[in-house]
């Protein structure tokens, strides 16, 4: 246990320290998509009933940027240590596998949070309403940081270079997050991309992270609950496993 | 009590590549053991075993009575490794980054040991220095430290003192030895035979991945009872003596025997021939010597 303490709040110095990139950089971002999006589409588009699409936006690019934030936490923390070698340090103490992998999911979710919650504040003039359901948006938020943050660890277990991880992340991570229903409801999507919608889990975190908001979504919570609670337990045990099999780390 | 690092038939490939070839040997608790061998010969690899950062391909290991992989919590305590290659975390000042080191191996309250390490191994001015901006000298003492921080009863140091300044050297060696005197096993592999000559009681040589010695240090060093004597001589070499000649050195003959018995029979010649005896020298045989020579004949 003290084992998994100790890894815990070093993930957490690590990216405090450096908390202007890691923090502040993302929410930055998603207040200048706000801004832009709002001001191009506000007056075409209306998403649900009675939802502006300013304030439809918001949830979406919170929970896009936690997720892309987890995601980055846990692999370009382990990938820098493989890199430079340090991660040796990691591997010499007792530490096990549930111990190791708690540790980085954890710290990848308090920095989703962490930018989940610094979004939500500095977009929220833009007309976002106190959640209808708090507790379904703070589930969907945990488990979208806590997936991504899993499949951060099996990046970074898997990359060798930054290079491989760049690409996990270009070509796996961004699409995922950016077609998945932040920017537009998928009921208003063709019918061939309103399937492909479904298949995407990070369309299932944010409609039931903007369902705690609004009240109202695209499918129903229990759903996009049951994917991407699943997706979380399913990924969760990948990782678990290539840590105790020793995958890339022991050799 | 337990032997300090029991290695069982340890074999390990990489594909077609064996770095390890059955290797089987014992290091007892209390001893400070040198393992030699040139570069690319397994010793980094079986370290690697040993700390459960590679996994042998069969064979199996223990540190202080418990298996590596079998019972990996209780092995990696029992052991401080410290790796060859010079890294560390940029993020950390030397006090954070052996906090963290405790609380990887469970420890909480260690700051009173911490301090002292710090101290012992010149450390205590830099301790809030961002890792960073240390010399790598400074690094390398930051390593041992990072090995020592959960007093474990046996320490592996691989390749120590390689770039290291004389000074360091000298009060890393002081330190480890205080470490021994204590009770810690220590294991060591170095480039400098010289230092494990002066400072190991056991020496175990590899070569192409296969333990070609495994002896006491004095045993090691008689091991060939070849002798060089170096002479120097009022006259020419007696022809019946040339088959001994080695080389000249400096005006002086020095003559290979295969023991030191043969010595007599080389004066009386000299007697002989009437060739006076001005200065005689037996060279000490030195480790180097031995490791040369194990290395050119062992095991192929």
């Amino acid at each position: 246990m003290q084992g998994f303490m100790t890894l815990f709040r070093k993930e957490l110095v690590r990216f405090w320290k450096v908390s202007f990139q890691t923090v502040a950089a993302p929410v930055l971002t998603a207040l200048m998509y706000q801004l832009i999006f709002s001001h191009v589409l506000s007056r075409h588009v209306e998403a649900y009933p009675g939802v502006s699409y300013t304030a439809f936006l918001i949830p979406g690019l919170a929970m896009m940027s936690m997720a892309q934030n987890a995601f980055a936490n846990s692999s370009s923390s382990l990938i820098q240590s493989k890199i430079t070698g340090n991660i040796v340090f990691l591997l010499l103490p007792p530490l096990t596998a549930v111990e190791f992998f708690s540790a980085y999911t954890l710290a990848a979710i308090v920095r989703g949070l962490a930018v989940g919650l610094g979004v939500l504040l500095v977009t929220a003039w833009f007309g976002l309403p106190l959640p209808a359901h708090p507790l379904w948006a703070f589930v969907f938020a945990l488990l979208g940081c806590g997936v991504l943050g899993t499949l951060g660890v099996i990046a970074g277990i898997w990359a060798e270079k930054f290079d491989q991880l760049a690409a996990f992340q270009n070509f796996l991570i961004m699409p995922l997050t950016f077609l998945s229903g932040v920017f537009y409801s998928i009921n208003s999507l063709p019918p061939f991309w309103y399937t492909v919608s479904h298949i995407n889990p990070v369309f299932f975190m944010i409609d039931g992270f903007r369902y705690g908001f609004f009240g109202q979504a695209d499918v129903s919570p229990w759903l996009s609950l049951a994917v991407v609670g699943g997706s979380f337990f399913l990924l969760s045990g990948l990782a678990l496993w290539l840590i105790k099999s020793g995958y890339k780390l022991r050799h | 009590m337990p032997s300090a690092i029991e290695i069982r038939s340890v074999s390990k490939h990489y594909g077609a590549f064996q770095a390890l070839d059955d290797v089987s040997f014992t290091v007892e608790s209390g001893e400070f053991f040198a393992l030699l061998g040139p570069n690319g010969a397994g010793k980094t690899t079986l370290i690697s075993a040993m700390a459960g950062l590679s996994r042998p391909s069969c064979g199996d290991i223990r540190i202080m009575g418990h298996d590596v992989v079998g019972d990996f919590r209780a092995a990696r305590k029992s052991l401080g490794v410290v790796p060859q290659e010079l890294v560390f975390d940029p993020f950390l000042s030397v006090r954070e980054t052996l906090q963290f080191q405790s609380g990887y191996f469970g420890l909480t309250r260690n700051d009173d040991w911490i301090d002292e390490l710090l101290f012992k191994l010149g450390l205590a001015e830099k301790a809030n220095a961002n890792m960073r901006a240390l010399s790598g000298g400074m690094k390398r003492r930051v390593m041992v430290a990072q090995a020592l921080v959960h007093r474990p009863p046996v320490i592996v140091l691989d390749e120590p003192t390689a770039g290291v300044d004389v000074e360091l050297r000298q009060s890393l060696w002081a330190f480890v030895q205080e470490l021994n005197q204590a009770g810690h096993t220590i294991v060591l592999t170095t480039h400098y035979l010289e230092e494990a000559e002066t400072l190991c009681n056991r020496i175990a040589m590899l070569k192409r991945g296969k333990l070609v010695a495994l002896e006491e240090k004095g045993k090691l060093l008689r091991h060939g009872a070849e002798r060089e004597v170096s002479l120097r001589l009022a006259g020419e070499l007696p022809a019946a003596l040339q088959a001994l000649k080695v080389r000249d050195e400096d005006k002086r003959v020095v003559l290979r025997l295969s023991e030191l018995s043969q010595l007599e029979g080389v004066l009386a010649a000299l007697r002989e021939a009437g060739v006076a005896v001005r200065e005689l020298n037996v060279i000490e045989q030195d480790l180097e010597s031995v490791f040369v020579r194990m290395m050119q004949e062992g095991a192929n």
